[in-house]
């Protein structure tokens, strides 16, 4: 058995080009000789999974290609998407003492792809305990980073580990949810194959939701990881949301990595301004809409994106309309949609409509980006599990729940934030599950 | 405007500036060395004349460090290739056409005094403003008994020293050898046997490295390899050692041409401090082209400028008495270290260095507060590295969550590591590892007491110690 694997397409491969192409082998020994090698890095401090950064970064200097992407893999299994999606203008390189040297951060990101691509090119695959030493079994729901982690983490350990995904992939929002030019559901498949190979046991296209599956689960394994993520996206709450042509980031961006949509024509309004709204504003832009309008109810100054997305944005030519909300959506009768909007103001710090502004917007999609929902029907039904707005609780060194038996991390518990979290999350989960496994025994 | 210009070896050899090629493929052929005068050299050593050599390929191999090229460089070519005529019509070209250079003849033949005699005459016809004797060549020459074979051994370097001096009517200049334990025993065969200055130092003997896909040393000629010789960057502060070894012995001290790893200004300056009257260049200059001495020359003159020399001689051999043995060193000096926490950005290798290579005096407790003392009282640099890797870190997402870290300017306080002067010894290995100019300094600290060097305070022990009548 093989990990399911995406059809290539040039095309869209030719749209999506990488946003920052790899370091040639030369370039990268030059980069990784310019790294100080700080005591007690700051840059490992700041990353969530604490990469040994200038350890693999001199073991590409040394010439030690292997030696540098174990050392990645040490801690983050998934450090060829995390080289790839990170933020690390706010994290490793926004932590590097370089910017107060000479302004320029160690490309660390880069370098790190260098490893890691070096360690898929040799085909290799990680080693795990020679003989499963426990008869520990756990299940992982949900196929996305933070499971991926905590079951490779066992793996390693000699713990047999088997991951659940609703989907007919896995990896998550790595395959379905990132921006194909930051990381290519390819990429994605690569890295869940070679866990696989370690000997982690999938089973695709299971959605674990009712009680019942969760007391099979109960009597099948020990002990039970929720790495769930997150439930559907938002809904604006206006009318005409069902109105044929709306369609919400994570959807559109799914259906053009996998292939499902090639190509737009016409306008195309996304509403939100996070990163996802970002990324699916680029993604409209590339797939041929014109113009690309994103439209936020808060100003300039507001807007959760990172600030390299936004400025990203904006050379992609996406177009911003600050202060704009959505009131309502209607179908003009020939396949066009009319986007009703109204200007807001701050008023003694809350944000009202101005009157008579209304304006309305002609297009042809319409996008929804304000943010996932948290899952509301596994949540429901988890019995003994403290559940918070939605969110699990989970001790943050841990992973532990309120019910022995259950662990999680990533999105579902701390509310949607970055892959390296939801990796670093997974694999304390592993950590505490084995801790607790070996307090028991003894 | 100071004059640069240089009158050497008996008065007898000038050029326009002090700056030489050394003998060297960049001097194998008058085309090459005309090039040169034109860019800006003062004089070139001619590629060593002699019998015609068959040289191998490959011929050269190189020490990198950290993405640098050629911090060593290393090559087993012999001596000239070309024709003693050959050579000698082309110098007679030169010198007819640059008579304001210097233009010297490096020799070596076999170790007879006829052969000598004849070579000699030859280049003086040929208009040598000088003759250098190439007792130094470590490979291929040394096992025909030239070169390094020669040099090697006092008795031979004097004998034909004085051989060349039976003939020669210019300055006469003897290479040394580095490959021997002290370079003064030739250095005084070489004054006793009458030569009129010095050339040091010749290449070391060296296996620059090995590949360890084939595991045949570098250079590779055909699946095998020879020692060769040693120079570039990094052997300047061997030859600087070797220089001021001559120049501080009266037995051995001539007027002196300065070898080894000079690349820059900075370089040559150091060779004149001293006491070197000119300095020959040969690795950069295969490295870069002709073209470095434009900078070399106004380098030192801007130098000069700053310092009010208006000449070499202004400088030259200054910084010769400040050479002297340790024994002579006063031991009550004493200095610390002192971080300048505007300029620190926070790397902590002080503090690793001072843990791990020195004396275990660079802190990082600006937080916990200032505790002076020894090892026991502080936290290990292994422990403190356990505890970041077991903290929790998380992207910060939320705009109001990056708000929160105001970012890395200043660098923290707890990344601004202190010195305990109490324990700190003033060894300057943090200065040294520090990225930042002039971020760590070491500072003196008067101690009230008197200078006092080990030679003084062991004799006073003795003396102490001798029975009183």
């Amino acid at each position: 058995m093989h990990t399911p694997t995406l059809p290539e397409d040039p095309q869209l491969g030719e749209r999506f080009s990488e946003l920052k192409p790899p370091l040639a082998t030369q370039a990268a020994v030059i980069e990784a000789d310019r790294c100080l090698n700080c005591f007690d890095a700051p840059c490992t401090a700041a990353c969530p999974t604490h990469i040994d950064v200038p350890g693999f970064i001199k073991r590409i200097a040394s010439g030690n290609l292997r030696g540098s992407a174990l050392r990645i893999l040490d801690v983050n299994i998934l450090g060829s998407s995390c080289a790839r999606v990170c933020p690390v203008d706010v994290l490793c390189e926004g932590a590097c003492v370089m910017l107060r040297h000479n302004r320029q951060p160690i490309q660390i990101g880069l370098l790190q792809r260098h490893a890691m691509d070096a360690f898929y090119a040799s085909g290799e695959i990680l080693s795990v305990a020679g003989s499963p030493r426990r008869s520990l079994r756990v299940a992982c729901i949900g196929g996305g980073p933070a499971s991926l982690a905590c079951a490779a983490e066992l793996q390693r350990r000699g713990v047999q580990a088997t991951i659940f995904e609703r989907r007919a992939l896995p990896g998550g929002l790595n395959t379905y949810g990132v921006a194909e030019y930051k990381l290519r559901a390819s990429d994605s498949l690569r890295e869940v194959e070679m866990i696989r190979r370690m000997g982690v046991s999938f089973r695709f296209e299971v959605s674990v939701d009712s009680a019942a599956q969760l007391e099979a689960l109960e009597s099948e394994f020990d002990t039970i990881f929720l790495g769930v993520g997150l439930g559907a996206m938002q809904r604006l709450g206006i009318p005409g949301e069902d109105t044929e042509g709306v369609m919400n980031a994570l959807e559109l961006i799914s259906s053009y990595k996998t292939g499902r949509i090639r190509e737009l024509h016409g306008t195309a309004v996304v509403v939100g301004a996070g990163n996802t709204a970002i990324d699916a504003a680029n993604a409209a832009r590339r797939l041929g809409a014109d113009p690309v309008y994103l439209l936020y109810r808060r100003g300039e100054s507001d807007i959760p994106a990172f600030d390299f997305e936004y400025e990203h944005a904006k050379q992609e030519g996406v177009q911003f309309l600050w202060r704009r909300q959505p009131l309502s959506i209607r179908s003009d009768g020939h396949g066009r949609l009319l986007l009703d909007t109204v200007q807001m103001h701050l008023v003694n710090n809350s944000l009202l409509p101005i009157p008579d502004s209304q304006f309305t917007i002609a297009c042809d999609l319409l996008v929804p980006a304000i943010g996932q929902s948290p899952l509301a029907q596994l949540v429901r039904e988890l019995r003994g599990v403290e559940v918070q707005e939605g969110r699990i609780v989970a001790e943050l060194s841990t992973g532990r729940t309120s019910n022995p038996r259950y662990y999680a991390a990533g999105d579902c518990v701390n509310g949607g934030r970055e892959v390296v979290d939801a990796v670093a999350g997974g694999r304390r989960a592993a950590l505490a599950i084995l801790e607790a496994a070996e307090a028991a025994h003894a | 405007m100071p004059d640069i210009s240089v009158r050497n070896f008996a008065g007898a050899i000038h050029s326009p500036n002090p700056f030489w090629l050394a003998s060297a493929p960049p001097t194998n052929c008058g085309e090459q060395i005309m090039r040169a005068f034109d860019a800006g050299w003062g004089g070139a050593v001619w590629k060593t004349i002699g019998e015609p050599v068959t040289n191998v390929s490959s011929r050269y191999s190189a020490t990198d460090w950290n993405g640098q090229r050629i911090m060593g460089f290393n090559n087993i070519e012999l001596i000239s290739d070309r024709s003693v005529e050959t050579n000698l019509s082309e110098m007679a070209e030169v010198k007819k056409r640059y008579p304001r250079h210097a233009v010297i003849a490096s020799l070596m033949v076999e170790s007879t005094r006829e052969a000598w005699h004849e070579i000699v005459a030859r280049a003086d016809d040929a208009g040598a403003d000088g003759l250098e004797l190439n007792f130094g060549c470590p490979h291929g020459m040394s096992e025909r008994g030239m070169g390094s074979a020669v040099g090697q051994v006092p008795e031979y370097t004097e004998m034909i020293t004085a051989w060349v001096k039976e003939k020669a009517r210019t300055p006469v200049l003897v290479k040394l050898t580095p490959n021997i334990s002290d370079i003064r025993a030739v250095a005084r065969a070489a004054k006793r046997g009458g030569a009129d200055g010095l050339s040091a130092i010749n290449t070391i003997n060296s296996i620059t490295g090995i590949d360890l896909d084939t595991l045949v040393p570098r250079p590779n000629v055909d699946g095998k390899s020879s020692h060769g010789g040693y120079c570039g960057p990094a052997v300047r502060p061997i030859a600087l050692n070797m220089v001021q070894q001559i120049m501080s012995d009266p037995e051995s001290a001539l007027p002196l041409s300065g070898i080894g790893g000079i690349g820059s200004w900075r370089d040559a300056g150091e060779f004149f401090l001293l006491g070197c009257g000119t300095v020959q260049v040969c690795t950069a200059v295969m490295h870069y082209g002709y073209r470095i001495v434009e900078d070399m020359a106004e380098g030192l003159e801007n130098w000069m400028r700053s310092k009010g020399f208006n000449s070499i001689e202004d400088f030259r051999g200054l910084s010769l008495p400040r050479v002297t043995e340790w024994k002579h060193l006063n031991l009550n000096y004493k200095i610390v270290a002192h971080i300048d926490e505007q300029k620190c950005i926070g790397c902590d290798l002080c503090h690793i260095a001072c843990w791990d290579g020195a004396h275990q005096c660079i802190h990082l407790d600006r937080v916990s507060g200032p505790v002076n003392g020894p090892v026991e009282v502080h936290t290990i640099p292994a422990v403190r590295e356990a505890e970041s890797r077991a903290s929790i870190a998380v992207t910060p997402v939320m705009r109001k969550e990056r708000a929160a870290n105001p970012g890395l300017y200043p660098t923290p306080l707890e990344r601004i590591p202190r010195v305990d002067e109490t324990e700190c010894v003033g060894c300057n290995l943090c200065s040294l590892v520090c990225p930042v100019d002039e971020c760590i300094t070491m500072v003196r600290v008067d101690n009230g007491l008197a200078p006092e060097t080990w030679d003084e305070r062991s004799r006073g022990a003795a003396c102490a110690a001798e029975p009183k009548p």
